[in-house]
């Protein structure tokens, strides 16, 4: 039998360049014996020339019309046989009506990007101001896709187990106190070096701000007042869904950040850490109607975008435009590019920035049963990843406890971030509301189970933990706006000085307080989250929105871990505590009631005295709760009984916690009160308490562990 | 800039040495060139000292090898003289840890009776 198949001949010629016409699956640039397959859709294009360029060339080599017999449907395919599919950039002009009131905007003097295109050259080395007068900004590449994963596979981790740390990639170690080697700085090699850091913390998953293809110059500006450059810095304006962003790659300059970022996924997942990517999906990096043509706009603008019946862009992502998700075009867009990242990356779930647009009609009204949800819901190939909402948008949709879930779907709870910043900072009343969160608040998710909340304190918006204690208001007059961008509604309290101080007092009450917020967090059934560098303190000066910033304001300052060694042991000892407890981590809700007979209820709330929580009381500023380990995962696993007493009233309360079942005594695990090292114990080192009575000092937690 | 692969036999293994640059267009001679000099039981010190550029095309020239090597027990290659720019990208992508690379030639012949 022949080895060659009769297919791999040209047909046509064009100025010298072999063709034949293409296939029209898969969608983008592929490889095939001889030459590579172009395919691109548009609904509405009247012709599609390939522009085909040599790596590093301004002009292109040649231009090649898709002949007629090329096009099958709205698809352009075309085979180019000879070429060296590691010297050429490709992109297309598409000629079509320009005829804005109606949605069209073709215009065939722009180049553009593939949306498929899996590598995308122009922007290699972070910050390095680009040709402006280049033709093709964002240059379309091919890569083989060939990665050698040995035996890895996504982790698949229960979901109830994950402990999430949320990174950004240049951030964690651009700054030279991280001691990765300079060219490794602020690249996905960079975070490969710390990942012995990342294991001493005990978290198992990472999640990464946008790591596609984004222009770091995107709404570029000089801030008047300091000349420091501004950038699109946390990247939330995507370019290239398909492709790991070039210079987050030590090796971007050679063109292998495919590789590169598949190692990280690698060695990742060989620590035992789950990688999760924060991908952007309502809109893209193109603008409204004077921003630049990249791909789509110039592709098929009608089919892409959301338009008003005037032709202009819907604005729901806050940022001019936004993606039509949920047309079946778009939809299949989004599903190949979230398998891609899952069979070809490995990753293991998607954080959706601004998901509730992703459940809008294509003209804008929230939908009850949205296709595309529903779709990624369903799909085989991500039926193992995890599914994690931003339930909200800018358009003043908000979700929390309403997300079209399909039993699938988790999401960040805003209300638990809410809810536990003003019981910390000490508002009144809250206890009720508290006893919810803690549960992985069952009152929002009672059809789905704590596996839906993602909990957390702080996040890459909004202030970091460290800030979240110190300032009251935000400070963002570095980002040159007047102070007017963030967030308002921030929760916060300076603990008696708006930033930083010596003032010991104030000092000793900030780091308690972050260490309440970091028990509360490790104790809460639900999903726990927290912020890059809250566990050595990490400050923003107050910033609560540095999205634009390349410099300290945004960049992890490893010798903080030093400096605030007592604040990082706490971390890796709450984390350690949390994995070590099973009754923790539940899939379901605990019930509150003692339904296998095992004599006291999964779960009860208590007062300064036992069995005695103080709902009724507006101005109750103390809670206690104990969950009896026999309960673990249903009553599958056995585990210690846990009480946790929080007093967040400002004078010291004594609390007398439970009698247990004989033979048990209480031991102390945490006491937010005391000093370094006697804030938080090893496991089975912890202190016994004599009898069941404890001083908790003001805004202070304590944990004791029965056993 | 051309390639050229010259190989050489020692007493006991043999030395590829690799000339030029490797880059998408030359990548199929190199590969051509070493698969062939590491056939099974190969003992062979490929000297890459005077490589200056090497791509992911070359890159993928090295996995292809050490994929070959190690599908045939016995067979033992060495990689000499890496360019710091090659072995840089070699271990932020982490096809580094696959081989043995030693500084020297005479470095790299201990390298292979080890």
């Amino acid at each position: 039998m022949p080895d060659q198949r009769i297919d791999t001949y040209p047909t046509h010629q064009y100025q010298g360049y072999d063709l034949r016409p293409g296939r029209p699956l898969p969608f983008g640039a592929s490889l095939v014996p001889g030459g590579i397959n172009f395919s691109i859709y548009s609904s509405a294009a009247t012709s599609c020339t390939l522009v085909l360029f040599h790596k590093h060339e301004r002009e292109p080599f040649v231009e090649i019309p898709f002949f007629d017999e090329f096009r099958i449907g709205d698809v352009y395919a075309m085979t180019v046989f000879g070429l060296n599919w590691e010297e050429v950039e490709y992109g297309y002009r598409m000629d079509g009506p320009w005829d804005p009131s109606n949605g069209y905007r073709f215009d065939q003097t722009k180049i553009l990007m593939d949306p498929y295109a899996r590598l995308i050259g122009g922007r290699e080395i972070w910050g390095t101001d680009p040709d402006w007068s280049d033709i093709y900004h964002h240059r379309a590449r091919l890569v083989a896709d060939d990665f050698d994963w040995e035996h890895d596979k996504p982790l698949e981790t229960p979901i109830e187990d994950l402990i999430v740390y949320e990174m950004h990639v240049r951030s964690f170690t651009a700054h030279e106190s991280s001691g990765v080697s300079k060219r490794a700085r602020g690249t996905f090699a960079g975070i490969v070096d710390k990942i012995p850091y990342l294991k001493e913390l005990g978290i198992n998953c990472v999640e990464l701000l946008p790591v596609y293809e984004f222009d770091e110059f995107e709404n570029s500006r000089v801030n008047e007042q300091t000349g420091e450059r501004l950038y699109n810095y946390w990247g939330y304006s995507t370019v290239g869904f398909f492709a790991p962003k070039a210079s987050y790659a030590a090796t971007g300059k050679f063109n292998m950040q495919v590789d590169e970022f598949k190692n990280l996924v690698k060695q990742l997942h060989a620590a035992g850490i789950e990688i999760i990517l924060d991908v952007v999906f309502n809109h893209t990096a193109e603008g409204n109607e004077r921003g630049p043509y990249i791909s789509f706009r110039g592709l098929d603008n009608k089919t892409y975008y959301m338009l008003t019946p005037e032709g202009y862009y819907f604005n729901f992502s806050g940022t001019g435009n936004t993606l039509n998700c949920n047309h079946p075009i778009v939809r299949n867009m989004v599903l190949d590019c979230l398998r891609y990242w899952a069979a070809e990356f490995h990753i293991d779930g998607f954080r959706f920035d601004l998901a509730s647009i992703l459940g809008r009609a294509p003209n804008g009204a929230p939908l009850s049963n949205p296709p595309l949800l529903e779709q990624l819901a369903h799909d085989p190939i991500l039926a193992h990843c995890k599914l994690i909402a931003e339930a909200w948008d800018a358009g003043g949709l908000y979700q929390v406890g309403s997300f079209p879930a399909y039993n699938r779907w988790a999401e960040w709870n805003g209300k638990y971030r809410d809810g536990i910043r003003k019981f910390v900072k000490g508002e009144p009343g809250l206890v009720g509301e508290v006893s919810q969160l803690i549960q992985g608040s069952p009152n929002m998710y009672a059809s789905r189970g704590p596996t839906a909340s993602i909990n957390f304190i702080t996040a890459h918006d909004g202030f970091t933990l460290m800030d979240l204690v110190s300032y009251n208001d935000k400070h963002n007059w570095a980002n040159g706006e007047n102070n007017n961008d963030g967030a308002n509604d921030n929760n916060s309290w300076n603990c008696g000085w708006e930033g930083e101080t010596d003032d010991p007092g104030i000092t000793a009450l900030r780091r308690r307080q972050i260490k309440n917020f970091a028990a509360i967090l490790m104790v809460s059934q639900g999903i726990p989250m927290f912020l890059m560098g809250d566990e050595v303190g990490r400050t923003q000066q107050g910033n609560n929105n540095t999205y634009c910033h390349d410099n300290l304001l945004n960049w992890f300052d490893w010798t903080q871990v030093e400096k605030n060694s007592d604040l990082l042991r706490f971390f890796q000892n709450i984390v350690a505590f949390r994995s070590a407890h099973p009754i923790l981590r539940n899939r379901f809700f605990l019930s509150g009631s003692d339904y296998l007979g095992l004599g006291v209820p999964d779960i009860t709330f208590h007062g300064t005295q036992p069995w005695q929580p103080n709902w009724s009381d507006g101005s109750s500023r103390t809670l206690a709760f104990m969950v009896n380990g026999d309960y673990a995962r249903g009553g599958a696993v056995r585990d210690d009984f846990i009480y946790v007493a929080m007093n967040m009233y400002w004078d010291a309360v004594h609390f007398t916690a439970p009698p247990l079942p004989a033979g048990m005594r209480w031991h102390v695990a945490v006491n937010t009160a005391m000093p370094s090292p006697e804030d938080i114990w090893a496991k089975d080192v912890e202190p016994v308490l004599d009898g069941g009575e404890i001083l908790l000092g003001g805004r202070s937690v304590v944990i004791l562990v029965g056993r | 800039m051309a390639l050229s692969v010259n190989v050489t036999e020692q007493t006991g293994y043999s030395i590829a040495a690799v000339v030029g640059d490797v880059d998408g267009a030359t990548a199929p001679e190199l590969q051509e060139a070493v698969l062939a000099a590491a056939g099974p039981g190969c003992r062979l010190l490929l000297d890459m000292s005077q490589v200056a550029y090497m791509s992911s095309a070359g890159l993928r020239v090295m996995l292809l090898l050490y994929r070959q090597i190690s599908a045939n027990a016995g067979s033992k290659v060495v990689l000499v003289g890496l360019p710091e720019d090659v072995q840089e990208t070699m271990a932020a992508t982490g096809f580094l840890k696959f081989f043995v690379i030693a500084d020297t030639l005479e470095d790299g012949a201990a390298a292979l009776n080890r």
